[in-house]
């Protein structure tokens, strides 16, 4: 670790006590809507007379384009517009890329001369209706040169593999090493130095519902007016823009419902871009929206799908000093988002660890596969499981139990802020709580005195373990620091709230990104101006505002939303409160400095009885404003732009990554599992999960977001996977095969809380949305290593499917009554 | 391309429709596009997850591989069908009371389900829900609050008042 002198850290906050509405589990202001199934999602709003696109497939891995006749498709009743890749790209720019060197490996909107996985678009139809649409679709006639795909990611680094992009030369499309403290050093003085070689497969959200996007293009003004359940990035509609070549202030994106999205909404422009192209082309409404083929082959959000290679520095007494990656991650046939996972991944490399150095190499190959996005951990989750896996083969080796093992290198309360070795800070936290709370509800003691008893029947019971961390809060930092040039400073990635008090006193908060994917950001922002102003929470109104002529924001993403909308309606409500004190003081004359806050008005200190509430004092602001000095206009209306509260710069030599994603929230998860030798089958008989995601705002909710991010990563561990076959064929292109758990798969959970407020932001609120995805493969996967370790198997590749399990139990010599 | 439009009567939530469909159309796209009921949702197009869930005759099936005309002449319950007005089935109340949905996109279906599980099995056991849920796929909850509310719904619509006097109406949320 570096011992320059970093930024100074943000004020430390303290924080109100005696809270009426955060911390209080109510009924979540979206929901009525929903139950009463007028949510308003995208496909709700198409309105009579829209057109409706769909898009033609490649079937092929990897092949050349050689002809495409669309005579028969275009001559069809019905069909407005056949529109090939090639004419594609010259109607619209490539895609909004953040990957390195996007030219080498660009990425459009449709396949132009060759396709490059199975299910990119060759081309779209725009037509009365979709099943017009479909119809025309199986009349275009696309002749292919098929050519060798790539398929394995290590292979596809192999001198002389296919090229997935020709103008790149290979298939590596990034290579990097970071080194953080002293690694050599570090692994010289190791009593032991524990070793693996991981393998975690693709899996994604999959969201119940797909993407899709309404556009209608004005030809009289050159506006375009668009719904889109994605683009979350309000703040980057410019490079949309650009990508369809109009300019940005006549583009107007309406906020839409997401129907989940895990991450997998997180800026999908293409549906957009495809909508809007043909509304342009065509001059009327034209909606595109996915069906499940489309989604689940082509909507660049597969999930990390990576190699490990890995050393651990460990001594005698279980003290872990460095940590040595090196991992290959399978990219597919673009890289939109660079290599911002791993540097996700850097900012809790260590874990809950006194871990003194790390050296971190990532090679990112390109094969024929869909590309990868986002996934609820953002590389995050791998390390996770990566770390526990290598903290569990360490105490296996040194004969340690998991627990000892982990107490014994974990950060203590004192040490925080703690600054890992990449230079990142881990604002508070307090494991030792949080383990022991996940060792009392998770009955760890009985459990282990059960699988006692299970092994001597025969049975295969094993407890899993790990103690884990949950980044929140991202500045961009994580996808640019992998570059020496350009440089750039650091991005504050803001968030905005607009409040509004009318005459009668009513509070509506308006919200300026794409908000809504499955989390509570109206339930939060109501509970916060609740508190803030003492109303009920379910009489402040949300409304959206558009992209055009709104105030910065970016959006959800990497558990952001709850600590920047409430530090937005923090700032925008001391301005009305300042705002309403000094219109109290006139019409009470009396000093503002002698007025308090009290019960949802101002009144003079120590005469209650003399008061206004907010609706007198908006009245008054509304109508009577002559009442006032010169210089009170209006009106009881504030906003608030909340920038990032806490990053800084990287260093020039990257040697120290600056502060990225400071506040660090942290899980220890418990699952009880049975493992069948015979059939390879893992039963899950009880889970417990203890989160500490700092102060919370609505138990319920965050207590939601650990079950279902536990569920999605029960399939992550055990079911789920986007499988290529060796001719880049995907076999998974439906939920008949692509697994997702149900109810009978997921156990009911134990959730426990520890709350260690961060002393940086609102409230000391951390984020948590994404947490149990975070940990759940990580514990499973401890847990039938556990189950299986009196046959000395030790599983390493996830999904852990059945013919996986059987394979590694075969090959570990055990005989069974099976075949 | 275009087939012979075929005549159908739905009845839909207790309202009778006559329609003239194509026989390759999907119910629910009828539902949605003809009928102006957005609430039954498509999510995987194959069967498999259980979002377009509605009531043929009293029994779940899946909007999106049945064909309009195969409901013809029968009746058809939608999640468009459950609040009584302002006031919310209690199955709602109770989705909404124990945080049951996230996105909400799973809910009309999985809420149809629910339905059909408390006719059949007026008093289940956890595991009975359990069981009768995993037809359908959520996303977002990891079902542990729908289970909850199912079994907390069960006795109030055996029950002569069903109503929960402390859950708000549309008005008030």
């Amino acid at each position: 670790m570096t011992t320059t002198a970093r930024p100074p850290a943000p004020p430390v906050r303290s924080h109100p006590e005696n809270r009426k509405w955060v911390g209080k589990s109510i009924r979540r202001v979206e929901d009525p809507k929903f139950l009463r199934g007028r949510g308003g999602y995208i496909a709700d709003l198409v309105r009579p007379g829209t057109l409706h696109a769909a898009v033609l497939r490649s079937p092929h891995a990897h092949a050349r384009i050689v002809s495409i006749d669309t005579d028969a498709a275009a001559a069809l009743d019905g069909v407005y517009a056949v529109v090939t890749g090639a004419q594609a790209a010259e109607l619209t720019e490539p895609l909004p890329d953040f990957g390195p060197d996007p030219a080498k490996h660009t990425w459009r909107c449709l396949a132009v001369d060759k396709v490059r996985y199975v299910g990119e678009g060759v081309a779209v139809v725009v037509a009365d209706d979709r099943y017009l649409a479909e119809d025309a679709l199986a009349l275009i006639d696309v002749d292919y040169d098929p050519l060798p795909p790539v398929v394995d990611p290590e292979r596809a680094l192999d001198a002389g593999a296919p090229l997935v992009h020709e103008a790149l030369g290979s298939n590596l499309a990034y290579e990097r090493t970071f080194d953080f403290g002293d690694v050599d050093a570090d692994f010289a003085a190791a009593d032991l130095v524990v070793r693996d070689r991981l393998r975690w497969h693709r899996s994604g959200g999959q969201p119940l519902e797909t993407v899709g996007a309404i556009a209608d293009f004005d030809p009289s003004t050159g506006q375009l007016t668009a719904h889109t359940n994605s683009l979350s990035f309000t703040s980057y509609l410019f490079m949309v823009a650009n990508t369809l070549r109009i300019p940005a202030n006549k583009l107007d994106i309406h906020q839409v419902p997401a129907g989940g999205s895990f991450g997998s909404k997180l800026f999908v422009t293409k549906p957009l871009v495809l909508a809007a192209m043909c509304s342009r082309l065509v001059g009327r409404p034209v909606v595109y929206l996915e069906d499940r083929v489309d989604n689940i082959s082509n909507c660049d959000h597969h999930g990390s799908d990576r190699v490990y290679d890995v050393r651990l520095a460990v001594t005698r007494d279980g003290r872990i000093r460095g940590i040595d990656i090196d991992t290959v991650d399978d990219y597919g046939a673009y890289i939109q988002f660079g290599v911002g996972h791993h540097g996700n991944a850097l900012a809790q490399v260590t874990g809950p660890y006194t871990i003194d150095s790390v050296r971190y190499r990532v090679r990112a190959a390109l094969t024929n596969k869909n590309q990868q996005g986002a996934y609820r951990g953002f590389g995050s989750e791998v390390n996770n499981w990566m770390l526990e896996q290598m903290v569990d083969k360490a105490a296996r080796e040194l004969g340690m139990d998991p627990v000892q093992i982990r107490r014994r290198n974990f950060i203590r309360p004192d040490q925080f802020p703690y600054f890992i070795p990449t230079g990142n800070v881990y604002d508070s936290g307090n494991y030792d709580a949080v383990l022991d709370q996940a060792l009392e509800i998770g009955e760890y003691d009985r459990w282990r005195a059960e699988q006692t008893q299970a092994r001597e029947e025969g049975r295969y019971l094993g407890v899993g373990l790990i103690a884990a961390q949950e980044r929140s809060v991202f500045s961009a930092t994580e996808f640019w620091f992998w570059f020496d040039e350009p440089g750039a400073p650091v991005t504050s990635m803001p968030e905005s709230v607009t409040l509004n008090v009318d005459a009668t006193g009513g509070i509506t908060a308006t919200l300026y990104s794409c908000a809504f994917w499955g989390n509570s950001p109206e339930t939060m922002v109501a509970q916060l101006v609740a508190e803030e102003f003492d109303c009920d929470p379910h009489d402040v109104s949300i409304i959206y505002h558009g992209s055009q002529g709104g105030l910065p924001a970016t959006g959800p993403g990497g558990s952001r939303t709850t600590v920047m909308l409430a530090g937005a309606v923090e700032g925008a409500s001391a301005k009305i409160k300042r705002k309403a004190r000094r219109a109290a003081s006139e019409l009470m004359e009396v000093d503002p400095d002698d007025l308090e806050w009290f019960d949802g008005g101002y009144q003079v200190r120590g005469v209650p009885e003399q008061r206004k509430t907010l609706g007198d004092i908006a009245i008054a602001l509304h109508l009577f404003k002559h009442s006032f000095p010169e210089d009170v206009e209006s009106g009881l209306e504030e906003s608030q732009v909340f920038d990032h509260p806490y990053t800084t710069m990287p260093s020039a030599d990257r040697k120290d990554l600056g502060v990225f994603y400071p506040f660090m929230g942290h899980a220890c998860h418990v699952p009880v599992v049975e493992v069948d030798i015979a059939t390879g089958e893992v039963r899950i008989l009880a889970y417990a999960a203890v989160h500490d995601c700092g102060t919370l705002v609505n138990p319920r909710s965050l207590a939601g977001h650990i079950v279902g991010g536990t569920a999605q990563g029960i399939g992550t561990a055990l079911y789920e996977e986007f499988v290529y076959d060796d001719t880049g064929q995907l076999i998974t292109s439906s939920f008949l095969d692509y697994s997702i758990p149900t109810a009978m798969e997921v156990p009911h959970l134990r959730i426990g809380h520890v709350e260690t407020p961060s002393p940086y932001t609102p409230h000391g609120i951390k984020g948590g949305g994404e947490g149990g995805r975070m940990m759940a493969p990580a514990a499973l996967n401890a847990a039938v290593n556990d189950a299986l370790a009196p046959l000395g198997v030790r599983v390493t590749e996830l999904p852990m499917t059945p013919d996986r399990l059987r394979a590694a139990i075969r090959a570990a010599g055990v005989v069974t009554g099976g075949r | 391309m275009t087939e012979e439009l075929q005549e159908i009567t739905l009845t839909v939530n207790g309202r009778r429709h006559v329609l003239a469909v194509q026989p390759r159309r999907l119910l629910v796209d009828v539902l949605r596009d003809d009928l102006g009921l957005p609430g039954t949702h498509i999510g995987c197009e194959h069967g498999v997850c259980g979002t377009c869930t509605v009531l043929l005759d009293d029994a779940s099936v899946r909007a999106c591989i049945t064909l309009a005309v195969q409901a013809d002449g029968r009746s058809v319950r939608t999640v468009e069908g459950l609040a009584d007005g302002m006031r919310l089935h209690p199955l709602q109340e109770e989705f909404w009371d124990k945080q049951g949905l996230q996105c909400g996109y799973c809910t009309p279906g999985m809420l149809m389900r629910a339905v059909e599980i408390l006719e059949q099995v007026p008093d289940p056991t956890p595991d009975q829900v359990r069981e009768g849920i995993a037809s359908n796929l959520c996303r977002c909850t990891g079902y542990q609050y729908i289970v909850e509310a199912v079994l907390a719904a069960a006795p109030r619509m055996r029950s002569e008042n069903p109503w929960d006097p402390t859950v708000p109406t549309e008005a008030k949320a």
